[in-house]
């Protein structure tokens, strides 16, 4: 499948400089799809909609959606919707473009959601660090206001839905959901132990669901088209448009906007110009943010989905793609990495908070060339070790890595054991 | 210190805005910040009080959150992205070059105040790398000049 000729669907306003205004948003049909929920579905219907769209979670797991929304209770006790706006993992810019060029894509999506699980007051948690997107979806949601979409009776439907940005304080661990409703209630943002799961305790021990951005910006799309058309976009249990974010030694890096299944080289060398220089050529690519397993270049005949990359041993997460030209040391990057998530540790698991600090100074003693041989098991073990057995999901999100990357880049790390220094050849960067 | 009217105001309407107090702790801690430019330990206890809750509950959340500082910052806060995307995009030579510029090492602040530098974590601009975040500002595709042109407007 080549993706050439694909129009934008998320994307398709971003070019416009007047793109996070609410009359430009109008233009391109905008709300059209919050008024045909309100006034011709029931909840369940949208809920129907999306579960027949396929549509899959695109914060990193991939977790159908529409099942995610049928595990919230019925009837009309308070309940929440919470959008995760903390985008934070590595290699990932997606989510921010979104809320910066069309504010009123992501709003409609979310008052949708809101409708659809019979929430009547939504939260978005912003990124602490994304001033400048808070301050363009806030003015988006004043425009809303001031066009009756938020608020009491919305479009004169009898739907209330009152919404609230909240802002974060720099904590990539507020990401997973949990962490996200801690913090959300004024505290340290420590994962809470799954079951309950949010659906049923969740924010203020209410059912709650927490939804990425960009999955609700698919959201006015389905309701608007109808699921079979949406479902027809991309593979099969894979379906809809997706955001690329590529980075790292290619022509041009940015986001990229294709069906899911593109293939990975093609998003690579046709769309995002290939290789940075001529003379470097592909070592490596981490195809869904630093969190995942990485890909070298002989393995990188793979496409950008789901289940495929999951087949290649690596998932396709927030679509992150960082790629490595033959400049770059695996000891180095996966260093740089290590010093991530040993930061981003809450502390509360002592696999997880210990194991990162480890991971640290075991990779720190390779880049020096004063590690040993059982330095590499070393690394391994401490991955068995950490995968599995913490609250929530970060300590496998370092543990996968490094398996992969010591496994797949082994006679590099034996490289810095045997000669004491790296295999790669650096190149200047030009700054 | 005790905030000002003005801030208190905002701290009263960002309680109100929550269905529990309790969530507007972080909203508070930031309304303090940013007007002071860091939480001093006198404030945390102002925001104790304020919030009903133990002081060790309020310390927990500022030392919890990067963003809350507890010594002043300069007047132009550099937080130069050390990720890997920038990494191999040259975020350490920008940081030298910061280094050697300004006369300091990272988690210092200039002796007249005008700097301070800091390195931090992915800011989620790894297309646009090597950058940083100035005070609220995202300064992408970084190189020395843009760095010399950009550091002679700051004053």
């Amino acid at each position: 499948m080549s993706a050439n000729g694909y129009q934008p669907l998320l994307l398709k306003n971003a070019h416009r400089p007047d793109s996070a205004t609410l009359a430009a948003y109008r233009e391109s049909g905008g709300y059209r799809a919050l008024e045909r929920a309100l006034k011709e579905m029931t909840p369940e219907q949208v809920v129907e909609e999306v579960k027949a769209s396929g549509l899959r979670g695109r914060g990193g797991a991939g977790f159908p959606t529409g099942m995610k929304w049928s595990f919230m209770p019925k009837g009309s006790g308070e309940k929440y919707l919470v959008l995760n706006a903390d985008e934070s993992e590595p290699g990932t810019f997606k989510d921010r473009l979104l809320m910066e060029e069309d504010p009123h894509l992501v709003l409609e999506g979310f008052l949708i959601g809101c409708y659809a699980v019979g929430c009547r007051h939504g939260f978005i948690y912003m990124r602490g660090e994304f001033v400048r997107p808070t301050r363009i979806l806030l003015k988006a949601v004043e425009e809303a206001r001031a066009a009756g979409m938020v608020g009491k009776n919305i479009l004169g439907t009898g739907f209330d839905c009152e919404i609230t940005l909240y802002r974060g304080a720099g904590a990539y661990i507020c990401g997973e959901e949990t962490a996200l409703l801690e913090s959300l209630e004024g505290k340290r943002g420590m994962p809470r132990l799954k079951p309950p799961f949010p659906a049923q305790v969740g924010l203020y021990g209410k059912p709650t669901s927490v939804n990425n951005v960009e999955t609700i910006a698919n959201i006015p799309l389905i309701v608007e088209m109808g699921p079979s058309w949406y479902a027809n976009l991309g593979r099969p249990k894979n379906t809809g448009p997706k955001l690329y974010c590529v980075s790292g030694h290619v022509r041009r890096p940015g986001v990229y906007e294709f069906p899911l299944g593109i293939p990975l080289k093609e998003l690579l060398f046709e769309h995002a110009g290939g290789m940075l220089r001529e003379d470097r050529p592909l070592k490596a690519v981490i195809p869904g943010g630093s969190s995942v397993p990485i890909l070298p270049a002989a393995q990188c005949d793979v496409l950008m989905d789901f289940d495929s990359l999951a087949a290649a041993g690596t998932m396709l997460g927030s679509a992150g793609v960082i790629v490595m030209d033959d400049s770059v040391c695996i000891v180095e990057a996966l260093l740089n990495l290590a010093r991530f998530y040993a930061h981003e540790s809450c502390g509360q698991c002592t696999p997880c908070r210990e194991g990162t600090g480890w991971y640290v100074q075991i990779l720190e003693r390779l880049e020096r060339g004063e590690g040993n041989s059982s330095d590499l098991d070393l690394l391994l073990d401490l991955s068995d070790r950490i995968q599995g057995n913490t609250i929530c999901p970060l300590g496998d999100a370092v543990a996968m890595p490094v398996r992969s990357y010591v496994t797949a880049f082994r006679d590099e790390f034996q490289h810095h054991v045997t000669h004491k220094k790296c295999l790669a050849k650096p190149a200047p960067v030009p700054v | 210190m005790i905030p000002s009217r003005e801030t208190q105001e905002k701290i009263d309407a960002a309680v109100r805005e929550y269905p529990h107090a309790r969530s507007a702790l972080l909203a508070v801690l930031h309304l303090i910040q940013s007007e002071r430019g860091y939480i001093a330990p006198e404030d945390q206890a102002w925001a104790a009080t304020r919030m009903g809750l133990p002081p060790a509950e309020v310390a927990g959340v500022v030392s919890f959150y990067t963003l809350f500082r507890t010594k002043p910052p300069g007047r132009h806060h550099l937080q130069v992205c050390r990720t890997l995307s920038c990494q191999i995009r040259g975020c350490r030579e920008l940081l030298s070059y910061l280094e050697e510029k300004l006369g300091i090492k990272q988690g210092q602040v200039t002796t007249d105040g005008r700097f301070s530098l800091v390195t931090v974590e992915c800011l989620g601009s790894c297309g646009t790398a090597p950058m940083m975040q100035v005070n609220d500002d995202y300064h992408e595709n970084l190189t020395r000049e843009r760095l010399d042109v950009l550091l002679d407007s700051m004053k």
